[in-house]
């Protein structure tokens, strides 16, 4: 069973998180790590390859080329390889270009599955895994928080609005996988150490047969026209616990004569 | 402008959020029609026309039965392009998303998501959306034509305004691919005890709980302060906690006096659900988590010392 998983290198998350008002785009330079929720997509891939018995699974981004970084840590939890997709050309990809690059970089690696985590913490899109299934021509199911695979079918239950649906899907099937699926591992020691001597390619556009104009502000259809402030909530209070927390948020409840 | 309005429906009623998307959509484009995508939907037309629908498309078809979304792509894709649709619009659900992304796909369509409002400037559309955890505001726009939005949840109240919409049948043809997945089965959890939407104070128990024991001590908590204890979805996912308790955007949208969260990231699907909350208070070991942007009270720390010494307090001071 070939698995890839899709996965993104995200700010991390906090007060100093932001969009650049000069360019318009997320600010990339401060502390970066791989999107959390992707973690649970990896964790699945490497279960189900166990499972199977052989198989391979491979981590498949497009970023900015130190984004390799954040990609070894699903290569120390025991993914075998990675491949990114980086070019300067491809930086501010919106919905449109971005899946026709994972579209187009999972069509040369043919996998039976391409694992998606429920959404990436900078765009909270939740979306992406539709389109790119929609350029693979495979089927999709998303939110998924059981998964049981056998032969050639997937039967997945998610959550909807209404309640539970279960899905049984064929593969090769597009799958979003839902925090709740699993725990990620740590990685141990050894997968750390390990991790750097897997395999890891760097593409640029050209390399997996994509034009310059197909990606980046040129292929993208979408734009952000402008920032502005967001509504106040009014005085916030954070403390950290000296032993002292429990009677503070009663006083706070108190004071305003919630209890 | 001609707008486009994707009518999702859960059995015989169209979606609440849906029909606030037409109403909004018919205010800034006289030109709005809706679009029906499922079996035995005719006669939901009507309903349509009274949000402002002129125009109700009906793909009508046993094959549409079930809530899937690759093929709704097919039949609205072919109804974008058969009538050179400008806009089309999604009210926010787990079904309208993957619609929405794989239409994108399909048509080379710019898709903004997470809209709280709508404008026309200078005769074409312009999105206004919040970011980051609603810590940016943004104002987005799309490209090229068709433009693709889905709509946050609750953003946009349904109006009636009347109207006899024109009811035409639209052509349904599935790609190969789009039949691949099928229900196998639906069910819902039916709900029993307190509504948490009734409670003045929600103790909201997460995935940082630790497991399905941990919510012991915030029911106990919750009855000292004489509330209701809630939920995340990653926690009903997981089965520690009954779905009717699950506050988010596949949940409940609750509005209480007090909101205390103990182990709750503060996703944003779980924010529209709880962000009109009087007073939110917020424990969390991670500084870092999204819930300290929204929080009146955030304790950075570990809920395992806080909840017991809280319930203590609480306790002591009414007495009991
Ligand atoms: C389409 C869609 C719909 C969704 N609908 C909903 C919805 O309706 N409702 C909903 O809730 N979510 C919904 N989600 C999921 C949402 O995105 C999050 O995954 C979910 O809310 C996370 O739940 P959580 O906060 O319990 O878990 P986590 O995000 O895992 O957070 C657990 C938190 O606990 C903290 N923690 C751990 N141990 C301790 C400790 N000892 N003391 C203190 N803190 C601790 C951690 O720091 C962490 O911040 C939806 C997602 C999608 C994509
Ligand atoms: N640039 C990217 N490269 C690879 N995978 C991505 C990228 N962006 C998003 N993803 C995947 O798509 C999922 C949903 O992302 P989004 O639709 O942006 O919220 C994430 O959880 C990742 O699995």
């Amino acid at each position: 069973m070939k698995i890839a998983v899709c996965v993104k290198e995200v700010p991390d998350a906090g007060p100093n998180r932001r969009i650049d008002p000069g360019t318009l785009r997320m600010d990339r330079s401060g502390d970066r790590s791989l999107n959390a929720y992707d973690l649970h997509a990896v964790e699945q891939a490497i279960r189900l390859k166990d499972a199977a018995g052989d198989g391979e699974v491979v981590l498949v981004s497009m970023g900015a080329a130190k984004a390799l970084e954040s990609l070894r840590k699903g290569l120390a939890m025991g993914a075998d390889r990675a491949l990114l997709v980086s070019d300067d050309a491809a930086a501010g990809s919106d919905l449109v270009a971005t899946s026709k690059v994972l579209a187009k970089a999972l069509e040369a690696e043919s996998p039976d599955l391409v694992l998606f985590g429920q959404q990436a913490t900078d765009g909270d899109g939740a979306v992406l895994w539709a389109a790119v299934a929609d350029r693979l021509q495979f089927p999709v199911v998303s939110q998924i928080s059981e998964l049981e695979v056998s032969g050639d079918t997937i039967t997945a239950k998610r959550q909807t609005e209404h309640g539970y649906d279960t899905i049984r899907a064929a593969l090769p099937a597009v799958l979003a996988v839902a925090d709740s699926l699993n725990e990620p591992r740590y990685p141990s020691l050894k997968g750390i150490m390990g991790a750097k001597k897997k395999p890891q390619d760097t593409k640029a556009l050209a390399d997996i047969g994509l034009d310059a104009s197909e990606a980046g502000d040129a292929g993208s259809r979408t734009t952000v026209l402008g920032l502005g402030e967001p509504p106040s909530r009014g005085e916030t209070i954070k403390i950290e616990d000296e032993g002292d927390a429990a009677q503070k948020i009663l006083d706070f409840l108190v004071e305003r004569k919630l209890v | 402008m001609s707008t486009l309005v994707f009518l999702e429906h859960h059995g015989s009623a169209i979606q609440k959020g849906a029909l606030g998307v037409l109403s909004k959509a018919a205010s800034l484009d006289p030109d709005t029609a809706g679009v029906l995508v499922g079996s035995g939907v005719r006669d939901l037309a009507a309903q349509a026309g009274q949000y402002g629908a002129k125009t109700v498309y009906v793909a009508d078809d046993p094959s549409l039965a079930s809530p899937l979304p690759q093929p709704r792509v097919d039949v609205l894709a072919a109804l974008v392009r058969d009538k050179g649709l400008q806009n089309v619009l999604f009210g926010a659900s787990v079904l309208a998303s993957d619609v929405a992304g794989g239409l994108s796909a399909r048509l080379d369509a710019g898709l903004n998501w997470d809209m709280n409002d709508l404008e026309v400037r200078d005769g074409a559309l312009v999105g206004k959306r919040s970011a980051l955890g609603d810590t940016v505001r943004a104002d987005v726009g799309w490209t090229a034509e068709p433009r693709l939005g889905l709509i946050r949840a609750g953003s946009f109240e349904a109006t009636q305004s009347g109207g006899d919409p024109a009811v035409e049948d639209v052509p349904v043809s599935l790609e190969g691919f789009s039949t691949k997945a099928e229900l196998v089965e639906h069910t819902q959890e039916e709900s029993t005890g307190p509504s948490i939407e009734d409670a003045d104070i929600l103790v909201t128990g997460g995935r940082g709980l630790g497991g399905p024991e941990g919510f012991a001590p915030l029911e106990e908590l919750a009855a000292a302060l004489g509330g209701a204890v809630a939920s995340t979805r990653a926690v009903v996912d997981s089965g520690w906690y009954p779905y009717p308790t699950q506050i988010g955007q596949t949940g409940k949208v609750v509005s209480p006096k007090v909101y205390i969260g103990f182990g709750v990231s503060g996703a944003i699907q779980h924010k529209v659900g709880m962000q009109t909350s009087q007073v939110i208070i917020a424990v969390n070991k991670d500084g870092n988590a999204p819930i300290f942007e929204f929080s009146d009270l955030g304790v950075v720390g570990d809920l395992n010392t806080v909840v017991p010494q809280l319930t203590a307090l609480v306790k002591e001071r009414k007495g009991s």
